[in-house]
């Protein structure tokens, strides 16, 4: 059994123009010491889905239906109780904009040590020298001593590094990284993946990374899922991901992507722009945008939605083109044929 | 040779960082710019890079007079304009534009996209034949938006969307040169490229320079011809595009270049990262000497001591370094989606640059 299970989650937000499904029928599995990427577009559903495996959305404003299952227990039905013993706990998370997660006026090491106090029955002192070493184990110099400062003395990349450390510092088995590193410059990014991937290591945590840069997921992640309009259009390893996409979508993602390591005439976009999630196409939601559609005899691609298929062990993939046909699509779009 | 559309000599902006009291007084400087020499020439893509707080956007602009350089000095189409007053540089304001990093905040959210648009036809008092909703929907037209949109509001286009307002309206009176301030950051990749197509096929059809400030190296290196890397304030190395991806010699360029991850799972596993010590220092004391040397494992003793000054290692390859080091290649194979075979080894640096001590070229031997 996977150290988490997610199995068909669905949340929606009512609000004034309608329902909104920000997340539909998401489900995967993931063991303790593996990293799971999750890309796509802005808005296609991959904080809200992090948002509710940790029962950080508000029930009143979000109508949650699903399991999430952590070592047979699922939160989604579970009692607040439970919830909140597993939240810092048994999982941690840590999201894009430090600053909104630490408060202003508590000395950063306060924080992480009122953090370590949450599931500790220790004195305050001893919570703070723990604080001390946790903000030494994620490489902030001089710990001891910029233990005492406020938040907003410390650079963006030290207010990450301490972020980890509050999330770190229960010794939790999921630690969910919401676009870890999206604020950061490249050398501070550098800096924090390493981080993020030696900590695992040595929790042997499950880890799960969100984010909308390919070259992030490729450094980090083991397996991959790739969400679309609040659905997952396809999942799978790493290298079937980078190497084997069959999903328009991905191979869209793929081939408009600028190289650092290539030069190209000309980048190749994917026309259009995301649905909206109050008018979602009947079809397949990449319908309206999608290069391989004209390959689909009939009409199914605008009015039934493909289901989320295996095409080979461990990589599934959305899609009404036959696994072939995606393939050699996908070999023309990324020699820029088509 | 091509003469330069833009020059720019020592260029330097200083902010004064102010402490409020009794009396507000000044207590230092935030070296924003600090003493930066370029040119862009006629029809070229200059890209600038260099991390946050590095002043990029402050160098673009300065560079069109929309800040009062401190120092310094500034030749637009052979026109000194550094002390150009308001009224001297209205004129030029067709000439040269800026489009802004962030699509949300840099349109007026009570006014239609029309009017938007229309903007610069108004301030120039400029006529356009056929009428200025004419012009403004064949603009609109030519970035990609449905004219028929021209009376909407910015918050009813995507961010893409609004970033190709920002683009017709930049180019409504056909200026020469643009500052393009992150213009495509904010934007998700799919989207990205379609912005980035743009830009290309409107600098070919109305010959436009570019002054590219981002600090996404790949899409740099896509767009430009000549690239300046930038670090707190100073230019620490420029030259064409190929070699600098491919040849850098400064070290923090080095850095740069590797800590960026490639989309390529296999490659980025074998790759060796520089990974950079400690933070950004500030830009209100920076360091004594060469401004990267708290954090370059080069440095010696004569890097706290004197400004390394940006001198020519090569034709057209300028570098600010006592130590340029000469990168050796390590050869990756580059993994395609798809292709049967890895692709031929890949022209990025991917290794430690070599270590054993200064390279050639250095300029103090044994004092
Ligand atoms: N509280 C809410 N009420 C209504 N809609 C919401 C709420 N929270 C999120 N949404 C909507 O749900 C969708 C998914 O949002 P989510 O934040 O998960 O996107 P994302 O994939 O994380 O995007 P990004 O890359 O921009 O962070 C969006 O369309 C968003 O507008
Ligand atoms: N108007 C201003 N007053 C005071 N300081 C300023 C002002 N504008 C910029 N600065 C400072 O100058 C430095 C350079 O800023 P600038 O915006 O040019 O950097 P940048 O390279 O464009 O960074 P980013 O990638 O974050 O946009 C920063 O330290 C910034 O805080
Ligand atoms: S189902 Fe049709 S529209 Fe959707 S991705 Fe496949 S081919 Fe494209
Ligand atoms: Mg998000
Ligand atoms: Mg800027």
């Amino acid at each position: 059994m996977s150290y988490l299970e997610v199995k068909d989650l669905r949340v929606a937000f009512p609000t004034d123009d309608g329902l909104v499904q920000a997340v539909d029928g998401v489900s995967f599995n993931i063991e303790r010491g593996k990293t799971l990427g999750i890309v796509g577009e802005s808005g296609s559903g991959k904080s809200v889905t992090s948002l509710a495996i940790m029962s950080l959305l508000n029930r009143k404003h979000a109508i949650i239906s699903g399991e999430v299952i952590i070592e047979g227990k699922n939160l989604i039905t579970a009692d607040e109780e439970t919830v909140r013993s597993y939240r810092g706990h048994e999982m941690a998370m840590i999201f894009q904009d430090p600053m909104s997660s630490l408060h202003p006026f508590f000395s950063v090491g306060d924080q992480v040590a009122e953090a370590y106090k949450v599931h500790n029955d220790v004195s305050d002192e001893k919570a703070f020298d723990h604080a001390i070493q946790m903000l030494d184990r994620v490489g902030i110099p001089e710990p001891a001593k910029r233990a005492s400062d406020f938040p907003h003395q410390f650079s963006g990349g030290m207010r990450q590094r301490a972020m980890i450390a509050m999330a770190l510092c229960n010794d939790p088995s999921l630690l969910i990284a919401d676009e870890p590193t999206t604020a950061l410059d490249v050398t501070v990014q550098a800096q924090i993946l390493s981080l993020i991937k030696d900590v695992q290591k040595e929790f042997n945590s499950a880890v799960i990374v969100i984010t909308h840069d390919l070259g992030v997921v490729a450094e980090v992640a083991d397996d991959v899922m790739v969400m679309y309009a609040g659905r997952v259009v396809e999942r799978g390893t790493v290298n079937d991901i980078f190497y084997r996409p069959e999903m328009p979508y991905t191979v869209g993602l793929l081939s408009s992507a600028p190289r650092l390591d290539q030069v190209s005439d000309r980048l190749i976009p994917i026309e259009g722009q995301p649905p909206s999630l109050l008018r979602l196409p009947a079809g397949c939601s990449f319908a309206p945008r999608c290069f391989a559609k004209s390959h689909v005899n009939g009409d199914a691609c605008d009015t039934t939605m493909p289901e989320l298929l295996q095409t080979r062990p461990g990589h599934d993939v959305r899609c009404h083109l036959e696994s072939s046909a995606r393939i050699s699509v996908a070999k023309q779009r990324l020699a820029g044929e088509n | 040779m091509t003469e330069p559309i833009l020059s720019i000599t020592d260029l330097q902006m200083y902010f004064p960082v102010m402490k409020t009291g009794l009396r507000t007084v000044k207590t230092g400087d935030v070296k924003a710019v600090d003493g930066i020499s370029l040119d862009v020439m006629q029809g070229e893509t200059l890209g600038l890079v260099g991390e946050s707080g590095c002043g990029k956007s402050t160098a673009g602009r300065a560079a069109i007079r929309l800040l009062n350089p401190t120092g310094g000095k500034i030749v637009f189409e052979g026109q000194d304009i550094t002390n150009a007053s308001r009224r001297e540089l209205r004129p030029l304001r067709t000439r040269m534009q800026m489009v802004f990093q962030d699509p949300y905040s840099s349109l007026n959210p009570r006014h239609t996209v029309g009017r938007i648009i229309a903007a610069p036809f108004e301030i120039q008092g400029v006529k356009p034949e056929g009428g200025i909703k004419k012009a403004v929907q064949e603009l609109m037209e030519r970035v990609g938006l449905n004219p028929e949109h021209y009376n909407r509001y910015p918050n009813e286009f995507s961010g893409g969307q609004r970033q190709r307002i920002g683009v017709a309206r930049s180019i409504a009176l056909r200026p020469s040169f643009i500052v393009l301030d992150e213009p495509v950051s904010a934007l998700d990749v799919s989207i990205q490229a379609q912005v980035v197509n743009l830009l290309d096929d409107i600098q070919k059809e109305f010959k436009l320079s570019y002054l590219f400030v981002a600090h996404d190296l790949s899409v740099v290196r896509h767009i430009s011809d000549r690239v300046a890397v930038m670090y707190l304030g100073h230019i620490m190395e420029i030259t064409d595009r190929d070699t600098l991806y491919a040849a850098p010699q400064h070290p923090y360029t080095q850095a740069l270049l590797s800590a960026v991850p490639l989309p390529d799972p296999i490659a980025e596993s074998q790759r060796e990262r520089i990974l950079l010590q400690g933070d950004l220092p500030s830009p209100i004391n920076p360091p004594s000497g060469c401004v990267f040397r708290t954090r370059c494992v080069f440095a010696q003793d004569l890097c706290a001591v004197d400004m390394p000054e940006l001198r020519e290692v090569a034709p057209g390859h300028k570098i600010a370094c006592h130590f340029p080091q000469i990168s050796l290649q390590k050869q990756i194979e580059i993994r395609r989606p798809h292709s049967d075979q890895p692709m031929p080894p890949s022209s990025i640096q991917v290794d430690r640059p070599q270590t054993s001590g200064p390279a050639s070229g250095r300029d103090f031997v044994g004092e």
